[in-house]
């Protein structure tokens, strides 16, 4: 513990360094090829979606003795056709997954399950999905995913600066397909409740992302009216000097994340709980990931462009040889500054 | 943002906004104690029930829009469906946003499989002449039919004029003799027809449009003998509420019919215009039950018509609202039905809250382990948000009829993490203004005073997150985001009015102040002053 604490201190000061910002090009090939197999996979293979968005049913019962081969021939037996999935979850609890079927069929199918293993109707856990209803929430997942994204690169750009909001949803779009991708890669099973995880996550994601952010901005803040860090280097203190916050946050927010995600997977074997947790427990570590090694990288990049920022990296690299020393700032520097890169005043802070 | 930093001012009055905290605990405390909220409301998915999640569309065949009136009266009408099955605590609710909305039926128990089947047809609005009337009971006295209607019946300029009799129909108390072309059999339906008993004004199924039938209205006063349908709900063109100035501000329903509908309400009003009473009326059924049944004045050829009577405003909007929704009826998709049995709700209740208890330990254990002192205000922060929570589940279940659900349960645990987060960014802002060698009281201070920022701009992206869940949400998800919003903001309330003002009150101890090793904010802690610190590890 102690040796961590001291890195913090170390971190802050700037005498212990990663260069994270710096070797952008590195992370950006890392998350490049992370997106490139999370779209071909999703290309190729698909998501593997629960019947929520395919239609179809599914009955649950408790029963210690039922075994998997006799609720299947049960469901044969009812004369219903069609793929049926029958699989034990928990420690006494048969699933039986079906296709979409008619209210008659749905009725035998239960009445084949009360008769064979002597349970009740009304304790057989249903789930009847219609066909057209994951067209529905696909599309409502759609709406509420632009929707976020514009409404937060707004708030973003009016809190931030437009660069930072453009650096941020950057990230995010990362986030989310990379976290896809593993849900298409693994084969996790998609269900409502994992695409609130996933919507769950941008928000997350972005939380980590302020954080550093909010760092950047107070680091860089009079950075022109100095020549001692380029925008990059001043980008670069600012993570390291987060990181211990951002570990610290991720850690936290995952630790109850985990707890669902155990019980729910533990103790109740599928469903709300471990669905959301799931792909909250993936995004969450893709988001800390591109918090970090994502978005500041991609914020240098695009503040670097800037004409004030060409000369002040040429101030900085130019330090030390001491033709350049002597040479003043172009005159017309001043005029090309945006208002949040007017020189401040010393004393604030 | 640019708050002052004169080191005489800057610390606050903690005490007073721990004492503003803890009066706002007492308040909601008492109002859930008065409002008699004990216990929080818990969604069918946590104690077992059925839930129908039906997506509202224009029947096959029509062309039309799906309108926000249509999904009220939708909403309505399934609402009459569901009460009639007389399970307590049933609800009908439309989620979601605009003309996108679903409609979700919550019904607690094992009566879900009557709803599943009850709900989902569509609601048909007919026009029909009304054979006889009586009040809604089976103790009828026998008598001629004498009715008399009680709204005036007004003409008003060149429409042709319908009046109606106030909302509950005819008042006399007597059942008609049978009508010619009444069966003995609809006539034995209709006295032993109890519109008082719930199963009666289920409405749905009952209304074939061929056939003569025998039917309650919406409140369960009167009953009615109806002929077949002549006019239907899809012959109606335009419907709308208006007030007539010159009568001295009278409500009335105008409609307005197209070609069909014009020729057979023409050849409806013009046939029963002159008979007796009730014979002259014609009833507005809409899903098997009567809304209105106003009485004929005169033959309208002209396709538009205007209903007058003592309405009120809300009366002449909802008429107008029922004969639009019969214009263009909607239908439903089964989206989702889930039934849960009481034994799984439980189980999965037990899960989230065991969930929940190892989530909160293990925060609170690697905040002591990690912040060692500052434990105790993440420890005390977490407990307070807790209880604030609580409280506000309480009450908002009590009040607007927040119910609880597993997916509710997942959003306030997450939540539990991003809490926390605002606490690890304000410590951390604290060991950095140690680190450029401030006092740990004046650290605190400032050190607030930039996480404060970044906690609000990060608590905001997590709001409008969970507000545009909760907007474009779909069924469960709906209560996941508020969860999830509602701590959030409760997040805000603690780190602003609890953990900093307990910050400062801590920073006055010796304890902290003077950077004892287990205080968390210890030299070492804080990577200043590394050689000392070496000595002393």
């Amino acid at each position: 513990m102690a040796s961590v604490k001291g890195i913090g201190g170390r971190l802050y000061s700037g005498e212990t360094s990663f260069n994270i910002v710096g070797n952008a090009k590195r992370w950006y090939i890392i998350s490049l090829i992370f997106t490139a197999i999370s779209i071909g996979t999703l290309a190729i293979s698909g998501l593997h979606l629960g019947i929520e968005f395919k239609g179809g049913s599914a009955y649950t019962f408790t029963s210690t003795t039922a075994t998997v081969e006799q609720a299947r021939s049960a469901v044969a037996g009812s004369g219903i056709s069609g793929e049926v999935i029958v699989q034990k979850v928990g420690n006494d609890k048969i699933r039986v997954q079906t296709g979409s079927l008619a209210p008659a069929q749905s009725d035998a199918v239960e009445a084949a399950l009360t008769s064979t293993f002597g349970v009740q109707v009304s304790d057989i856990d249903t789930q009847i999905i219609g066909p057209s209803w994951g067209k529905e929430i696909t599309k409502k997942a759609l709406y509420g995913l632009s929707a976020f994204l514009i409404v937060i690169l707004i708030f973003l750009a009016m809190t931030f600066e437009p660069k930072m909001a453009v650096a941020a949803i950057v990230a995010v779009v990362h986030d989310v397909l990379i976290t896809v991708g593993i849900y298409a890669l693994v084969g996790f099973d998609v269900t409502p409740a994992t695409v609130i995880g996933f919507l769950t996550i941008l928000g997350y994601s972005l939380y980590d992302t302020v954080v550093v952010f909010d760092k950047v901005r107070e680091n860089t803040r009079s950075i022109t009216s100095s020549s001692k860090q380029t925008f990059t280097q001043a980008t670069n203190l600012a993570v390291n000097q987060t990181l211990v916050r951002s570990i610290n946050t991720t850690v936290i927010a995952l630790l109850p994340v985990a707890a669902i995600l155990f019980i729910g997977g533990a103790l109740l074997g599928a469903g709300t709980l471990k669905d959301i947790a799931l792909a909250l427990f993936i995004g969450m570590f893709v988001g800390a990931y591109s918090s970090i090694f994502i978005a500041p990288p991609v914020l240098a990049y695009l503040r670097e462009r800037e004409p004030a920022m060409i000369a002040l990296a040429k101030r900085v690299n130019g330090r030390g040889a001491p033709a350049v020393i002597s040479t003043p700032a172009p005159v017309d520097l001043a005029q090309r500054r945006g208002p949040r890169n007017q020189p401040k005043r010393k004393g604030r802070k | 943002m640019s708050t002052p930093t004169k080191p005489t001012k800057k610390t606050g009055r903690p005490l007073r906004s721990l004492s503003i905290l803890a009066l706002l605990v007492i308040a909601l405390a008492s109002a859930a104690f008065v409002q008699g909220a004990t216990a929080v409301r818990l969604g069918l998915d946590l104690r077992g029930g059925t839930s129908v999640t039906l997506q509202p569309r224009i029947a096959a065949g029509e062309n039309g829009k799906v309108t926000n009136e249509a999904i009220d009266q939708a909403v309505s009408i399934i609402r009459q469906r569901v009460n009639s099955l007389g399970v307590a605590e049933s609800e009908v609710t439309a989620q979601g946003s605009g003309t996108n909305r679903q409609i979700v039926i919550a019904v607690p128990g094992n009566t879900g499989r009557r709803v599943v089947e009850l709900v989902g047809q569509t609601a048909e609005l007919r026009f029909r002449q009304v054979l006889a009337s009586g009040p809604g009971t089976t103790s009828v006295g026998s008598g001629a039919s004498v009715a008399t209607g009680s709204g005036a019946s007004v003409d008003t300029g060149s429409g042709a004029s319908v009046a109606t009799g106030s909302g509950a129909g005819v008042d006399t108390g007597s059942t008609a003799t049978p009508v010619n072309g009444i069966s003995a059999a609809v006539n034995a339906k209709y006295e032993a027809l109890d519109c008082t008993k719930l199963e009666n004004l289920q409405g749905t199924g009952t209304d074939a449009p061929t056939e003569t039938i025998a039917v309650c209205d919406r409140n369960g006063s009167t009953k009615y003998i109806l002929a077949p349908a002549e006019v239907l709900g899809r012959q109606i063109s335009k419907a709308s509420a208006g007030l007539d100035t010159q009568a001295g501000s009278a409500w009335y329903v105008s409609l307005t019919f197209n070609g069909e509908g014009t020729t057979a309400f023409g050849a409806l009003t013009t046939r029963v215009t002159s008979l007796p009473e009730p014979l002259n009326q014609v009833a507005i059924v809409l899903d098997g039950l009567v809304v209105s049944s106003p009485r004929i004045n005169e033959p309208i050829p002209s396709g538009t018509a205007q209903i007058t009577g003592s309405f009120t405003q809300l009366e002449a909007q909802d008429l107008a609202n029922v004969l639009k929704y019969g214009a263009l009826p909607l239908s439903f998709d089964r989206g989702e039905v889930a039934q849960v049995s009481p034994t799984l709700g439980a189980d999965q209740l037990d899960a989230g809250l065991l969930a929940g208890i190892i989530g909160l330990t293990l925060v609170v254990l690697y905040s002591f382990l990690y912040y060692r002192g500052l434990g105790i205000v993440v420890t005390g922060s977490l407990t307070a948000a807790a209880l604030v929570i609580y409280l506000l589940v309480l009450l908002l279940g009590e009040n607007i009829g927040f119910t609880l659900t597993l997916a509710g349960i997942a959003g306030i645990i997450v939540a539990v993490g991003i809490t926390a987060d605002s606490f690890v960014v304000y410590f951390e802002r604290i060991r950095d203004e140690i680190r450029e060698g401030r006092s740990l009281r004046s650290a605190v201070e400032s050190g607030w005073i930039k996480a404060r920022h970044t906690i609000l701009v990060a608590d905001a992206v997590s709001i409008i997150a969970a507000a545009l869940l909760y907007i474009f949400a779909v069924g469960g998800v709906q209560g996941f985001a508020f969860a999830l919003g509602l701590t959030t903001l409760v997040d805000l309330l603690i780190v602003f009015i609890f953990t900093k003002p307990l910050m400062t009150l801590l920073a006055r101890m010796d304890f902290f102040a003077t950077g004892h090793r287990f205080s968390g904010l210890s030299q070492k802690s804080s990577g200043v002053n590394r050689q000392t610190s070496t000595v002393e590890a």
